[in-house]
């Protein structure tokens, strides 16, 4: 095997290994294994950055292992994996630290990073994989391990939780699964490639493929969480802080996205998907996600639930940019992938840093905490400005190409709904941001834990200070070759080639 | 000769030791237990090597020819059975070696409990018979070595001792024993026909006649009596669920393969030209049933063990959809995915059955309500069950994926969209039992004070199996090319209509 064969399985294996070692280790040997999680985590930083130069100079990075006739493993290094991936390795890293101050001293630390390493590795899988198949096989492998994450606490409200995220997740699973099966039947094994594959089949067969169509939806939406699959993300928010946070930027919610990308744009092909007339309902749908997430999100008086619909209304835009199917609106679609990743990371820390400092999980408990943690709540500014789209934030930068990729496309509703979305995030968001920094703090916080010489521990100050400047940096260097932008734009190159 | 030694020996070494430990009463008969599995393994491992390089291997015991002497055959399914029943044996071996001993100590022991020196001839024996009923290749021996396998099992179960054990236990020999009465009955009506035993001669002159069909439907509802098809399952739970630890992964895993392998024998080698394709779709159907109705029966029980047995009703559902779908164009699929399953269940049902058996000596109970955070006691022995609980689902990665993926292949790929329903449908009903388990597990509410330690062996044992189930859901070209050496001719076969 060469490099270029062995450097994904690398990739994967760099949080596979040290995932399968933690179980081993006894529950007190802390130290080794914080080393081999932070080791873990930086290697695969650093097999990323390699992989990601390699893919930019026109490197193949590909591995193959047939299982059953019709069924290979492939793992395949584009530019909308490396896109995904970056993301995944990146964050991560800051996850694990997070994770590490925030989980001190709290019971089964070793199943909890266990599973964190094997819910990365399977996020990490799905993004590499390198036709349908492998992408099923870590999808699933997503559920199971995130499972154990939610319901880490053991409480009846997070078993609840549980069992509704299996509910979704696993139902999403088995009509996927269907879906898959029945596309090899007609077409043979569905490899990802970067124009669709499915354009020369059959008319005959364009009934099936838009049922299959809308059951690939389904199946990924669940995670997705597109409405009306959404109903088990609001009540996983009681799973500790850095799993809401994975969940919500990075794994679940991102690999139902990633995966509603990989079917309109690697399987069908963007210009197939039009002439099938599926992409207009998946707008409509996108849209209404978009609209009714936010609704929800204002009436939520607990902190994660209100950030929790922020995220079903968030994450949709992915789906819209790619329904929309123009070039700029894909583009925006595909880089707000990362954008709002990064954003809704800082959003959780911040959260988990006001509820394990001070206890303040209610939004009207956060009067004051500017104050109190000013670094946290700036974090926290700066994320939801960009939430709201106000430039120069990450998110502005989504939002422009989303918008002129409508107008280009002719479809001038969309901009309607940004515009409603965003007025809608600036209500949600921006009470709260006035609550903290102008209100005066409480006599008494809920439930107040100093930690340290700083407003919180180092470990949970950083991490959120850290996706914040990332969030000003992706809106102000946009521009910049290697920034998610340039490299979405370079995705959708390959997208649109003649 | 390779192969020939290794056959032989896989028969003849658990029976030697079963008279050795049984004639002697060595006191050291766990490790008489373990020696056997051990050169078990060996033995497989060369009988695999051999079939893989040099193809299905036909044999004469001692040199005898048939009419007079006893053939032994090997082909692809046999051996991947032989290396079910050894991976499963050895193990259970390694664990009934450590539950046996732990019990000769435990306070809690009535002392109608029969002693470790009852269970090692019988287990021995029918490792024996398991492995000679893989190994026959004419239906009277198979007739023969089921039913040392029934007898066996039956005694096997009354070891528990307790009333409701013994009550299962009889029931389940009179349904083995009318099983039996039928399979013989059939056979009497080939032999009387076709002047033969030998499954070989058979598949070469068999007759679509009334006659061939009434033998057939005898043997075949005979061995559908043994295999617990639904609706004649009755005997099953009770049986399965009262056994004492290590018996009941063996009766699940094992016993109920030897059966079904022999109806898989009998159906596609033998009476595959002639059967009528709506016999093939009514097994079906019961299968659906089965998968189905063992499903919810599964997710209404307390008691994990019935739990886990009714889960065996639904999973042995899951075989019998091949009869169906292999009357059409993708039933090679079908077929392997069938013989791949059985394999896949039989690992991760012992493994769930070792979990819940270690975890009902630990807390002396296996209500599921007494289970109430058991998993932060024990993770190890949770993790086995989850991992095994993945391959019952049928998710990857896991032997039981690849399996399933296999049979809805064929099920989609034959537009038969009802069969291909009942698969998915089947894998999330079994998603609700074992997440109900190991929820109540992982719960975080105070775990009982009066618990037994377990001994190391019933942690490992189960885990080492259930690793097995994943390994098989990734290195899975070895296990289909085996099953391809001697696969029977369904593609090709026209089908009676």
């Amino acid at each position: 095997m060469t490099f270029q064969q062995w450097l994904p399985l690398l990739v994967v294996a760099s949080s596979l290994i040290p995932g399968s070692i933690i179980f081993v280790l006894g529950e007190q040997q802390i130290k080794l294994r914080t080393a081999l999680n932070l080791a873990g985590a930086v290697v695969k930083v650093l097999l990323v950055a390699i992989m990601l130069w390699g893919v930019s100079l026109d490197q193949e990075y590909q591995v193959r292992y047939g299982l059953v006739e019709g069924l290979d493993f492939a793992l395949h290094a584009d530019a909308l994996s490396l896109l995904f991936v970056s993301l995944a390795a990146v964050l991560w890293l800051l996850t694990t630290i997070y994770a590490i101050g925030y989980l001190e001293d709290s019971p089964h630390r070793r199943r909890f990073f266990g599973f964190f390493s094997l819910c990365v590795t399977a996020t990490t899988g799905l993004a590499l994989a390198g036709n349908l198949l492998t992408f099923l096989i870590f999808y699933e492998m997503l559920t199971l391990t995130t499972y154990p994450l939610v319901i880490h606490r053991g409480t009846p409200d997070s078993l609840r939780a549980g069992r509704l995220y299996l509910l979704f997740a696993l139902t999403g699973g088995a009509i996927l699964l269907l879906a898959v099966v029945w596309l090899q039947t007609l077409v043979g094994p569905v490899e990802f490639s970067a124009t669709g594959i499915l354009s020369e089949t059959d008319p005959a067969l364009y009934g099936s493929l838009r049922v299959i169509f809308a059951m690939l939806i389904a199946g990924f939406g669940v995670k997705a969480a597109l409405v009306p699959l959404h109903g088990w993300l609001p009540q996983a928010m009681v799973a500790p802080a850095p799993v809401s946070a994975l969940l919500h930027a990075v794994a679940v919610v991102k690999a139902g996205a990633f995966g509603i990308v990989r079917i309109v744009y690697d399987v069908y092909g963007a210009e197939f998907c039009g002439q099938l007339g599926v992409t207009i309902p998946l707008a409509l749908v996108a849209a209404l996600t978009i609209l009714y997430g936010s609704m929800r999100a204002l009436y939520q008086d607990d902190l994660k639930r209100r950030l929790a619909f922020s995220t079903v209304s968030q994450v949709s835009y992915i789906m819209l940019g790619t329904a929309i199917a123009g070039p700029l609106a894909t583009t925006g679609g595909i880089v707000h992938l990362v954008h709002q990743g990064v954003m809704k990371i800082t959003l959780f820390f911040a959260a988990g840093n006001l509820a394990e400092t001070l206890g303040v999980k209610k939004v009207d408990q956060m009067r004051g905490s500017g104050r109190r943690m000013p670094v946290t709540m700036a974090a926290f500014t700066v994320a939801a400005l960009g939430m709201i789209g106000i430039p120069p934030t990450a998110g502005f930068v989504s939002k422009w190409y989303l918008g002129i990729g409508a107008a280009q496309a002719d479809q001038w509703w969309v901009i309607g709904v940004l515009v409603a979305s965003s007025v809608l995030n600036a209500i949600y968001f921006l009470p709260l941001i006035y609550a903290a920094w102008f209100a005066s703090p409480p006599d008494a916080w809920p439930d107040e834990r100093p930690r340290g010489r700083f407003e919180t521990s180092p470990a949970l100050l950083f991490p959120p200070l850290i996706t914040a400047v990332l969030t000003l940096l992706l809106g102000v260097f946009a521009g910049f070759p290697f920034s998610p932008l340039e490299w979405a734009k370079l995705i959708v190159l390959q997208e649109y080639a003649p | 000769m390779d192969a020939e030694w290794a056959m032989t020996g896989l028969i003849m070494v658990p029976l030697a030791a079963a008279i050795v430990v049984y004639v002697t009463a060595t006191r050291f008969v766990a490790a008489w237990g373990v020696a056997v599995a051990m050169i078990q393994t060996g033995l497989t491992f060369w009988l695999t090597r051999s079939i893989l390089q040099s193809g299905p291997v036909q044999v004469p015991l001692g040199g005898w020819e048939a009419p007079l002497g006893i053939p032994l055959y090997a082909d692809g399914i046999s051996v991947l059975m032989l290396i079910m029943t050894t991976l499963v044996g050895a193990t259970s071996t390694c664990y009934a070696a450590a539950y046996f001993s732990a019990l000769q100590h435990d306070p809690r022991r009535s002392s109608s409990q029969p002693t470790i020196q009852t269970f090692w001839p019988l287990w021995l024996i029918l490792w024996s018979a398991l492995n000679a009923l893989f190994l026959s290749a004419d239906v009277f021996n198979l007739y023969v070595t089921l039913e040392l396998i029934t007898i066996s099992a039956v005694a096997l179960i009354g070891l528990a001792g307790k009333a409701q054990a013994l009550v299962a236990a009889i029931r389940y020999l009179f349904a083995a024993l009318m099983g039996s009465l039928f399979y013989l009955l059939g056979v009497a009506l080939l032999y009387s026909t076709y002047g033969t035993v030998s499954w070989h001669l058979l598949a070469e002159t068999v007759q679509a006649d009334v006659l061939t069909w009434c033998a057939a439907s005898l043997m075949i509802i005979g061995l559908l009596l043994k295999t617990a098809l639904f609706p004649l399952h009755f005997w099953l739970p009770a049986a399965h669920a009262n056994a004492p630890a290590p018996v009941s992964g063996l009766l699940s895993g094992l016993v109920l393969k030897a059966s079904f392998f022999m109806i898989l024998r009998l159906w596609f080698y033998v009476f595959h030209p002639v059967m009528p394709v709506s016999a093939g779709w009514m097994l079906s159907v019961l299968g659906s049933a089965a998968i189905l109705w063992g499903s919810i029966q599964a997710i209404r029980q307390q008691r994990v063990k019935l739990m886990i047995a009714y889960s065996t009703v639904a999973q042995v559902g899951y075989l019998f959809l091949v009869f169906g779908l292999a009357c059409e164009p993708m039933g090679m699929l079908a077929w392997r995915g069938t013989a791949y399953l059985a394999f896949a269940h039989a690992c991760a049902k012992a493994a769930a059955f070792m979990v819940a058996g270690s975890l009902m000596y630990m807390v002396g109970s296996d209500l599921l309500d007494r289970w109430e955070g058991i998993g932060r006691r024990e993770p190890k022995l949770i993790f086995a069950l989850a991992l095994a609980g993945v391959s019952l689902m049928g998710l990857p990665p896991s032997a039981g994926f690849i399996a399933k993926w296999l049979l809805l292949n064929a099920a989609i790929g034959n537009g038969r969209w009802e069969v291909a329903a009942v698969i998915v449908l089947g894998g999330l009903l079994a998603a609700v039992y074992m997440f109900r388990i190991i929820g109540v597990s992982l719960s975080s509410a105070v775990p009982m004070p009066e618990t037994m330690p377990i001994p190391r062996m019933m942690r490992w044992a189960p885990l080492v199996l259930a690793m097995v189930v994943i390994v098989g859901g990734i290195v899975t070209t070895e296990p289909i090319r085996l099953l391809e050496i001697g696969a029977p001719p369904i593609a090709a076969r026209e089908v009676a209509p």
